[in-house]
């Protein structure tokens, strides 16, 4: 395992509802082998097709927004690529609204962008989705507070440990030292391991912009045998 | 660059994404050895959490609930001695890892339990109840349940 380690903490009192959700007991330390390099979740019931992997044709029309491609490498903690593992992502339209019901911000919601996505990495642990890009919203953290632009992503990998739910946020966004969900990350270089970079190479002409992004997930392929 | 990417919360609005059909039956209800576990989600102040989404899972057998209103989630599984829990919600900025261990588990001597105090360990356990068992999962507060640092 590595050295550097920029987990945010349970208690982060300035996101507010830390407060009463965080465990104040210590937490139970196991050696790794009794959970930690347990396999991961048996993910193969979580249906994925093809189609899914572009939020953009979900719909009879395209949604309106920016169509940006996402991408990047899925990397164990060796370095090597996660192959073949789920990668879930949600996210707001490009207003800034989720189609989610518990959502009441009134910013219009778009009939042809869902805005959920669901693709297994290839064989170089690559995944791509094809997107708009999300607006900003606000929530009632503290007064007048605003989530940067983000893009939600859920990962499963090969072991217990690897399992990663987390954000993606935009590079340039004005929003990010105001966030309180980011910053709970303490070092800049923690946080800087969520913004994904503009991507020119990938950048399609006269179609999409592309943004990359690289997930390194804790664990590695080779599991050790159970005790 | 190995280090790990960090974690974000799940946030309040991942109804429309996670859950997929069948997603809390890891076997068919009713199927040979099935069993069905239950419970709710609760706070520091004791109030349901409604914005949680539960994951077990154990070998080839996952499984993931979305809490309800009441923060009620449940699972129908294959009996197996125990089973790994994992715990997502708003406010929780990472996951929390649990165990799950059935009530008839022989527990005697299992080198987890013993690395947790004793007035704690129920917290661990399933309980029988009506069709099948009950697994509550307190985040924080005097029922705190026991957690697994990842
Ligand atoms: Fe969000």
């Amino acid at each position: 395992m590595t050295d550097l380690d920029f987990e945010p903490p349970y208690l982060f009192p300035d996101y507010r509802a830390t407060q009463m959700r965080a465990p104040r007991h210590e937490l139970v330390r196991l050696p790794d082998e009794w959970f930690h390099q347990r396999r991961g979740p048996a993910f193969g019931r979580v249906p994925v097709s093809p189609g899914d992997a572009d939020l953009t044709r979900q719909h009879r029309g395209e949604p309106l927004g920016e169509r940006i491609i996402l991408t990047g490498r899925v990397l164990d903690s060796d370095g090597r690529p996660v192959r073949h593992t789920l990668v879930e992502v949600w996210q707001a339209n490009a207003a800034g609204r989720y189609v989610d019901p518990a959502d009441t911000h009134p910013a219009p919601l778009d009939p042809n962008f869902t805005g959920a996505g669901r693709c297994l990495t290839d064989d170089a642990g690559v995944y791509r989705f094809v997107t708009v890009k999300p607006g900003a919203y606000p929530w009632r953290n503290h007064p007048n507070a605003w989530r940067p632009a983000h893009v939600h992503f859920s990962l499963f990998g090969p072991q217990l440990a690897s399992r990663l739910v987390t954000q993606m946020y935009f590079p340039g966004d004005p929003l990010i030292p105001f966030d309180p969900i980011l910053n709970s990350i303490a070092d800049a270089r923690g946080r800087d391991l969520l913004v994904a970079r503009f991507d020119p190479e990938t950048t399609e002409p006269e179609w999409a912009l592309a943004y990359r992004w690289d997930v390194v997930l804790r664990g590695r392929d080779a599991t050790p045998s159970e005790s | 660059m190995t280090i790990p990417t960090p974690s974000q919360t799940v946030g309040p609005f991942f109804g429309f994404a996670l859950p997929f059909e069948g997603d809390a039956h890891a076997v068919p209800p009713g199927s040979d050895g099935a069993v069905r576990i239950e419970g709710q989600v609760f706070d520091g102040a004791g109030e349901p959490v409604p914005d949680a989404i539960v994951e077990i899972s154990d070998g080839d057998q996952f499984a993931r609930c979305g809490t309800d209103r009441e923060g009620a989630f449940h699972f129908t599984v294959r009996q197996t001695p125990h089973f790994d829990v994992l715990v997502f919600a708003r406010g929780l900025l990472r996951h929390l890892a649990t165990r799950l261990y059935l009530p008839e588990a022989n527990l005697d001597g299992d080198s987890l339990l013993q690395m947790v105090e004793p007035e704690r360990r129920h917290t661990l356990i399933a309980s029988a109840s009506e069709g099948g068992l009950r697994f509550d999962i307190h985040l924080q507060g005097d029922h705190e349940t026991v957690f697994i640092q990842l």
